[in-house]
């Protein structure tokens, strides 16, 4: 186990520990894995609302132009098609296709983006990025001023509009604005993890113990932590960089193509166009355990006895009570329906694969059905 | 955490209570507590023989799975068929409601090699103080 005195803590970890939370190391962060426990953090979450710490996510700030500073090649899609204050997710490519991160970007205004990447990727997205930019532009990585907290769950919208900003429950799926927070003017985002309606709010790492307490005022908001956070992201098939995807899978084999914009010159881009011309060989796809048994990363993947693939996460599903599992196959054996067999050692667990997500009934899109 | 005098106690934290020839086992409290969320308990063959300190079945937690051990050696007679439906027994209930296997004993001598209460109580404070 790595020695925690070399883990970086979040300005919470006095939150946490005073919580009573079990606290893990995460991509080289001291982060707590849960509170009360994974499952009634993960329903909570998903019937009412959570807030979880993300302050060890990285934010990086860009002004000047996209074009001709170099750093729009340098993402799978166009910055300038994003409009004024929308996000957009996609990824950042090797020069083999290979994903180096994924990522989530804000449009500020004409010249200015805000990039928000992975914890374990910051120091590598840097370098990546700063040597492909030109003179003249203005690229800052803010991480370690810029604190995060998650707010998710179908009644996350009326406790920001109670608690933050009434004109913050206006806020579209995958749009942003600044607000007020606590008399600090910063971006509030309907962006989040879980499947779930739900806000990433960023504000200076020396306020974000008095949000964190002012959010947990309301007694509806409970805290949960990485546990809940991994198995809510499982439910509704988000790949976990580092796990599901990294610099040896390319996007194409992810099944993330719908965030690859081929009309524009992007580091990659004549890498993937070759993988599509001569096609790939395996993809990452979705399965259901037909019991409660847990699928982990790891396990192999079996079709009449032979290997065709490796499990990459998996987990019990606490919405639909089954194993699930994301993992790469064989690409002749990649449909929906077709029965596999997970197996390690003496373990095995009759799955098949499904398509994603796996738990539909969300808030996400804030369906007007809903009791909530 | 509770730890109840009238079993007896494994390293590997599980517990058992001997009646004459048969004993009852599960895992402790501080095991569920350490496991998190219970999802599912594998039942063991029927019959299935076991020696003393090998595994009997795996119980799955959100987080990970894990091996629990035959506190004494003897055959597997009845699996806690509730556990099938709500594993989470283990963790509300660990030494009533979420016991795991019944076991008749072959060898009841072997009790020698297992805890009670103060020396199980002992063993957890040295694992929990050097945590």
């Amino acid at each position: 186990m790595q020695n925690t005195t070399d883990l970086k803590n979040t300005p919470l970890v006095d939150e946490h520990v005073n919580l009573k939370a079990k606290m893990a190391p995460f991509a080289g962060w001291n982060m707590p894995i849960q509170y009360e426990g994974i499952i009634s953090e993960h329903l909570h979450t998903r019937q009412v609302a959570s807030l979880f710490d993300i302050c060890h996510m990285g934010e990086f700030y860009f002004k000047g132009d996209a074009l001709s500073s170099g750093l729009d090649r340098i993402f799978s899609f166009s910055l300038n098609d994003i409009p004024m204050k929308r996000c957009r997710y996609g990824a950042i490519l090797n020069e083999k296709g290979g994903i180096k991160d994924d990522l989530i970007v804000y449009r500020i205004s004409l010249d200015e983006w805000m990039i928000v990447v992975n914890s374990a990727t910051i120091e590598k997205d840097k370098k990546h990025i700063e040597s492909h930019l030109k003179k003249g532009s203005e690229f800052k990585n803010l991480s370690g001023e810029t604190a995060k907290l998650d707010l998710q769950g179908p009644l996350s919208r009326d406790i920001i509009s109670k608690l933050i900003d009434p004109a913050a429950a206006k806020l579209k799926y995958y749009s942003f604005d600044y607000f007020d927070i606590l008399g600090e003017r910063n971006i509030i985002s309907r962006t989040g993890y879980t499947g779930e309606l739900g806000y990433e709010l960023y504000i200076s790492s020396g306020k974000v113990v008095e949000l964190w307490r002012h959010l947990l005022k309301d007694k509806r908001v409970r805290p949960a932590g990485l546990g809940a956070r991994d198995t809510l992201r499982l439910e509704m098939g988000y790949t976990l960089y580092g796990q599901d995807v990294d610099e040896e899978t390319t996007p194409l084999e992810g099944n993330l193509e719908r965030y690859l914009n081929f009309n524009k010159e992007f580091i990659g881009r004549d890498a993937l166009f070759r993988q599509k011309e001569k096609g790939i060989s395996k993809i990452l796809i979705a399965f259901k355990a037909q019991s409660r048994r847990a699928p982990r990363h790891g396990y192999s993947i079996l079709k009449d006895g032979k290997e065709i693939g490796i499990v990459t996460s998996g987990s019990f599903s606490p919405s639909i009570s089954c194993g699930i599992g994301l993992g790469y196959v064989d690409i002749r054996h990649s449909k929906n329906g077709e029965a596999i067999l997970i197996k390690s050692g003496p373990t095995e667990i009759e799955a098949t694969i499904c398509e994603k997500p796996f738990y539909k009934n969300t808030s996400i899109r804030l369906r007007m059905n809903r009791l909530f | 955490m509770k730890i109840p005098d009238n079993l007896l106690y494994t390293k590997e934290h599980e517990w058992v209570l001997i009646n004459g020839k048969k004993a009852k086992m599960g895992i402790t409290d501080f095991a569920q507590e350490h496991l998190g969320d219970v999802t599912y308990v594998e039942p063991p063959d029927d019959n299935k023989a076991v020696k003393q300190f090998e595994m009997v079945t795996t119980i799955e937690s959100v987080k990970a799975a894990s091996d629990v051990y035959a506190p004494l050696s003897g055959k597997v007679t009845q699996f806690n068929s509730s556990l099938e439906a709500s594993p989470e027994l283990i963790n509300k209930s660990p030494y009533e409601d979420g016991w795991i296997a019944l076991i008749e004993l072959s060898d009841e001598s072997e009790k020698k090699n297992l805890m009670n209460k103060s020396q199980y109580e002992e063993y957890v404070t040295k694992l929990s103080t050097r945590e």
